[in-house]
């Protein structure tokens, strides 16, 4: 093959062929690189899926302990309005116990409302509430338990349930997003 | 030599093939699809390789299009959050969006209910249907604007055309009922009553609205509307074509270079 | 395929080689393949076709992740790809630009087989290949023309399918079969989407059997004349790989110029409006690269017959090898032929003309000589020339007017 690519006017100036061979080659590869990017990109979520961002819940129809579930950004979220008792459960935990660490102050804007995403920490299965040896929540698929601000406690889930990001409009009303 | 000339000569008529070719099944950028009407093409900051949109244009169409024309034609397509492609700030977006009521639901008694819109909804149709739209328009549908730009032969030049064509009928011309003469509409009856007189907005900005500046104004904002994306496409078009350019004269020399042995 | 010298010293490689040998049939094929040395600049264009078929493939795989194959929605769903989904707009515009491309590619290509007599013995079966690509090519062009549900789509699909309504007892049964209904609907659009997704792999693979009878048959040339010694050859790599890729530089301007700057210059305003089945356009044409046969479909004052000239005039071209008497294969030795070719060149422009009109007037006139000249060039002048013709002498070799200096 490489005898082919040899003519003898190049083999007089290897350099100039050189340089001219390497530099088309580059600039060939850079292109085709860049070409691919808008190929790849194509399958971020769009504009519209990006845009449908928040969710607003108005929370005067939960009564203290119980939850409601709702859907953001095609996601199941766990609002609860925790007890009296579930609160205290969840701020007397020895910060040594737990896998992943996280003051319940840190994870609750009210402690009276708990708000997670509802997906198992795991593989993405969706938790029962108000169950697992630590009245908090328990998934069914791999067998891990969260206690009642959401924590993983024991099984396979490596992190917490996750906080989204909310804000509350008013006393009774919260923007997920 | 006669090799030479001759391939020469296939390049020409290869090009002339292949620009007839382009040409075949195009239409004419200047006449409408039938009745042979011609109408003048306009002169646009967004036209050729290098346009961008005129803000301010589009800003004062939109104000046409929601003061005047949103009475009867929809905007189906156009989301109130691209809206910030007119210059405007995320919160002018979202008071702009909160003057519309948008069905949402059902909520959790599984009734539906008008709410605010927000900036991920779209602009709302002045009719609940096509029917509806029939029926309050004497049977005549005033179509959709979002895509008109590039649904119609012409695009904003017939658009613009037609927002200035309307005019009294000449003596000889049996008018339908309740149809108007315009010049640039194919058959000179259209269903649409003229939609623009002097004044009919009060421009923010202070320029005299007069029909042939509102008609300017809102072919604008209308070809944005079809074509949201066409300054992004044309910013791109223009570095691919360079680089396209230069790996082309590169390959030529590579060529010359590799077939220098054969003799 | 290629008699392949391919030998190397890497033992993964052989491992492999021992096992499949795709490396060396690759290197056989795309490296040292003994092309003539003479091929022109017309020759480019098989291979453009090539990479036009993967631009179309890949495009077309990632807009049907985000089209949605129904009436109600196919429309928007591919607004939905201008306005939202990131370099939608980009991809949409390729893959419609490049199919225009690639039927001007696939033309010139035809056309130049036809000039060089590139189908001539032993050639036959590997132009049979390329008609069946181009017919493949066709009716995949059509199925996709459907998919964004416009004006132009749908009534695209109602005539078209309409044109079996010809077959006399059956048509019918044939076009509701076709249509999954009583009238073009959502059964239509969703099995045109499969069967759009459908035909590429399958010209995908007429490509492989097309390659593989080139490569058996060798390439034709310029002249004419066949391969005699190895001085008449190079090998593909590096010659024709640079020589293709200067083509390939030329078309992607060409391409990028139409998706950048004038991205529906070859569509029909009429298809973004939302197919309406109660209102026809006022003026429907068919894309660019049908109105010759859509021309003599309207030339025919009958349903049947128009019907039957339409396909009559692809199915004549598989005929080709056969009606062409000549012995010699290049129009370049023959005097006569040559004129005639460019006549039907001009034919084939004439017949795009008159089927981008209204059947009015002399439209009607001119449509009908051109048709009638269309099939005289192949049924009757091709055969006479051919036999009455004294073509001019051909040189020996490829190599001869080479040294010449005949060539470039």
């Amino acid at each position: 093959m490489a005898s082919n690519t040899l003519d003898p006017e190049a083999v007089e100036q290897p350099e100039r062929r050189d340089f001219l061979y390497i530099a088309t080659g580059t600039l060939g590869a850079v292109g085709a690189a860049m070409a691919v990017w808008p190929l790849i990109d194509q399958m971020n979520p769009s504009k519209d899926v990006l845009a449908l961002s928040s969710t607003e819940v108005d929370l005067s129809p939960i009564e203290e302990g119980q939850s409601v579930t709702v859907v953001w950004r095609g996601k199941p979220v766990f609002i609860r309005r925790r007890t009296q008792a579930e609160i205290d459960e969840a701020r007397d935990v020895n910060m040594a116990d737990l896998p992943d660490p996280e003051e319940d102050a840190a994870r609750a804007v009210k402690p009276e409302w708990l708000v997670l995403v509802g997906i198992c920490t795991h593989l993405g299965c969706i938790p029962l509430g108000e169950s697992g040896d630590f009245g908090g929540w328990f998934c069914p698929c791999h067998g891990s338990h969260y206690d009642t601000s959401g924590r993983i406690r024991i099984g396979p889930a490596p992190d917490n349930l996750v906080v989204p990001d909310y804000a509350f409009l008013d006393d009774t009303n919260i923007r997920i997003g | 030599m006669m090799g030479m000339l001759r391939m020469k000569i296939g390049l020409v008529i290869g090009s002339v093939v292949l620009s007839a070719g382009l040409w075949l099944g195009a239409p004419a950028t200047a006449t409408a699809a039938g009745g042979g009407i011609t109408f003048e093409k306009q002169k646009w900051q967004h036209s050729g390789p290098f346009g961008t949109f005129d803000r301010a244009a589009m800003v004062r169409g939109l104000q046409v299009y929601t003061e005047v024309c949103a009475a009867c034609h929809s905007l189906d397509l156009v989301a109130f959050r691209t809206l910030s492609a007119l210059g405007m700030s995320e919160d002018d977006v979202k008071e702009f969006a909160s003057d519309y009521e948008v069905e949402d639901g059902p909520d959790n008694e599984g009734e539906m209910f008008d709410r605010e819109a927000v900036p991920s909804d779209y602009f709302v149709a002045p009719y609940a249907n096509d029917k509806a739209a029939r029926a309050s328009n004497n049977g005549a549908f005033p179509p959709d604007l979002s895509l008109i730009t590039k649904a119609r032969v012409g695009g904003e030049d017939y658009l613009y055309a037609l927002l200035t064509g309307y005019e009294d009928e000449p003596e000889d011309f049996e008018l339908g009922d309740g149809m108007a003469y315009n010049k640039y509409y194919s058959g000179h009856q259209i269903a649409m009553p003229q939609p623009l007189f002097e004044e009919h907005v009060e421009y923010d900005d202070e320029t005299e609205a007069t029909v042939e500046q509102m008609s300017r104004d809102v072919s604008v904002f209308l070809t944005w509307t079809a074509e949201p994306a066409m300054e992004d496409r044309k910013r791109m078009g223009v570095k691919v074509l360079i680089f396209l350019g230069i790996m082309l004269v590169l390959l030529v020399l590579v060529k010359r270079r590799v077939w220098s042995g054969v003799h | 395929m290629s008699g392949s010298t391919f030998e190397t010293d890497n033992k993964l490689v052989n491992w492999f080689e021992k096992r499949l040998p795709i490396i060396s049939l690759m290197h056989g094929a795309v490296v040292v393949y003994p092309t003539p040395k003479n091929l022109s600049w017309w020759w480019t264009f098989g291979s453009l076709a090539g990479v036009a078929l993967v631009i179309m493939m890949a495009t077309g795989i990632i807009l049907a992740m985000h089209y949605t194959p129904h009436v109600d929605y196919a429309f928007l769903s591919v607004e939905h790809i201008m306005r939202d989904v990131n370099y939608g707009w980009l991809i949409r515009y390729v893959h419609s630009n490049t199919g225009s491309l690639f039927f001007m590619v696939v033309y010139i290509h035809i056309f130049r087989g036809l000039y060089y007599g590139s189908y001539k013995d032993p050639r036959e079966l590997l132009w049979i290949i390329g008609l069946l690509i181009y017919v493949l090519m066709m009716a995949t062009g059509f199925l996709g023309y459907v998919l964004p549900w416009g004006q132009m789509s749908f009534w695209a699909v109602t005539v078209i399918t309409n044109l079996f309504s010809a077959v006399p007892i059956v048509g019918d049964a044939i076009v509701s079969w076709l249509w999954g209904g009583y009238a073009v609907g959502n059964p239509t659009l969703n099995r045109f989407f499969s069967l759009h997704y459908l035909l590429p792999f399958v010209i995908f693979a007429a490509v492989i059997l097309h390659l593989w009878a080139l490569h058996t048959s060798k390439s034709s040339n310029p002249l004419g004349v066949e391969v005699k010694t190895p001085q008449d050859t190079i090998p593909f790599h590096p010659y024709f790989t640079a020589k293709d890729l200067v083509g390939l530089a030329v078309f992607l301007i060409v391409l990028f110029f139409f998706v950048f700057f004038a991205p529906n210059y070859m569509g029909h305003p009429d298809n973004y409006i939302t197919a309406n089945p109660m209102v026809t356009p006022a003026h429907i044409v068919p894309e660019w690269y049908y109105l010759p046969f859509y021309a003599i479909l309207r030339a025919i004052p009958d349903k049947l017959g128009g019907v039957i000239a339409m396909f009559g005039a692809i199915v004549i071209l598989f005929l080709v090898p056969w009606l062409d008497t000549s012995k010699v294969r290049s129009s370049r030795f023959r005097p006569i032929y040559k004129q005639f070719f460019w006549i039907l060149v001009l034919d084939c422009f004439v017949l795009g003309w008159v089927g981008a009109n209204a059947p009015e007037g002399h439209f009607i006139l001119i449509g009908r000589l051109a048709t009638a000249y269309y099939f005289l060039h192949f049924l009757v002048i091709l055969p006479i020339v051919g036999m009455i013709e004294k073509p001019l002498p051909l040189p020996e070799s490829i190599s001869q007017p080479v040294l010449k200096g005949e060539q470039e």
